[in-house]
């Protein structure tokens, strides 16, 4: 399995994915935003930080930079996306995913572990979190706050497009375990063909059972498997 | 030739800072403030001399790029 991970003026998480990537024999290639090339992957991935110093929007900037154009071509033709924190808003910014990310309702920048439950495992993130639907990894975000209207939710609820929700340690979804006001306590989406996923949470950072943990293994091995 | 443009969260959304704003003024005592809404300005500099196709190009810079359609409202001023 090939992977390209993009890198703009401000990501800061492109080199743990990059380390994540390789732990698990997947190979890697770090693209520049100015590159009008994707070298040929099966998967890309946008990593978290502050792309472009967060100027007008998260993500709006990058999601108006040259690689974009063939981000979003290798989305359509099926191939897979993974955005994580900001990278999930630049997705949703380019239109490969829908909704919005608003500003945390307390307003504050959240950096802690929570919990998640996973509810669709029938894509090629989460194929082996059928073993272990409730998981912890850490958000380190200002805008996680998903906001989408009634009818997007809608769908997203009756399609089963909601990857990951804000739960207890018990799995339980209700408000006190949300930390960032999300809509139905939504922490990552997937498109209609679920190739593509974003989420707030960073997997890429529970990868080692010595220093985090490995809930966040299971979705580089499911990646894996489906290539 | 000038134009600005004022974006803001659309009425449905919830704007947090918004919120803040209007609690902290009704602590310093103006209690009689209500309902504020945080937004952003942008003073817009085109070299056009024909002002309904200058208009034009703003309202598409809006849609494109100033405004997210999903979650905010734009209104343009002819300065």
């Amino acid at each position: 399995m090939k992977a390209s991970v993009v890198v703009f003026p401000g990501s800061n998480c492109d080199r743990d994915i990059a380390v994540a990537l390789e732990k698990f024999q997947i190979k890697n290639e770090m693209v520049w935003h100015n590159e009008t090339n994707l070298p040929k992957s099966d998967l890309v991935v946008l990593p978290g930080g502050f792309s472009y110093g967060d100027y007008l929007r998260t993500g709006c900037i990058a999601s108006k930079s040259k690689i974009l154009n063939e981000v979003i071509k290798h989305g359509k033709n099926g191939g897979l996306i993974l955005g994580v924190c900001n990278g999930f808003q630049i997705l949703i910014e380019s239109g490969l995913l829908p909704g919005a990310l608003l500003r945390n309702t307390k307003l504050k920048f959240l950096s802690k572990n929570v919990f998640l439950k996973v509810l669709n495992t029938n894509n090629n993130f989460c194929s082996n979190y059928k073993n272990k639907n409730i998981i912890n990894l850490p958000i380190a975000h200002n805008e996680g706050n998903f906001f989408a209207d009634t009818e997007l939710l809608k769908k997203l609820e009756d399609n089963n497009l909601i990857a990951f929700k804000y739960c207890d340690e018990n799995g339980k979804i209700e408000s006190n375990s949300n930390p960032n006001g999300s809509l139905n306590n939504i922490a990552g989406i997937l498109n209609d063909k679920k190739n593509i996923l974003g989420m707030m949470p960073h997997p890429e950072r529970v990868i080692d059972p010595y220093l985090s943990g490995e809930d966040g293994s299971i979705m580089f091995t499911s990646l894996l498997k489906s290539h | 030739m000038k134009f600005s443009v004022t974006v803001t969260l659309k009425k449905e959304v919830l704007d947090p800072q918004g919120t803040v704003v209007e609690k902290t003024l009704k602590n310093m005592g103006y209690s009689n403030i209500e309902n504020i809404r945080q937004g952003k300005y942008f003073e817009i500099e085109i070299n056009e001399s024909n002002k309904e196709n200058a208009k034009k190009i703003i309202e598409e810079i809006c849609n494109k790029l100033l405004t997210n359609m999903v979650i905010e409202d734009y209104s343009i001023n002819f300065n």
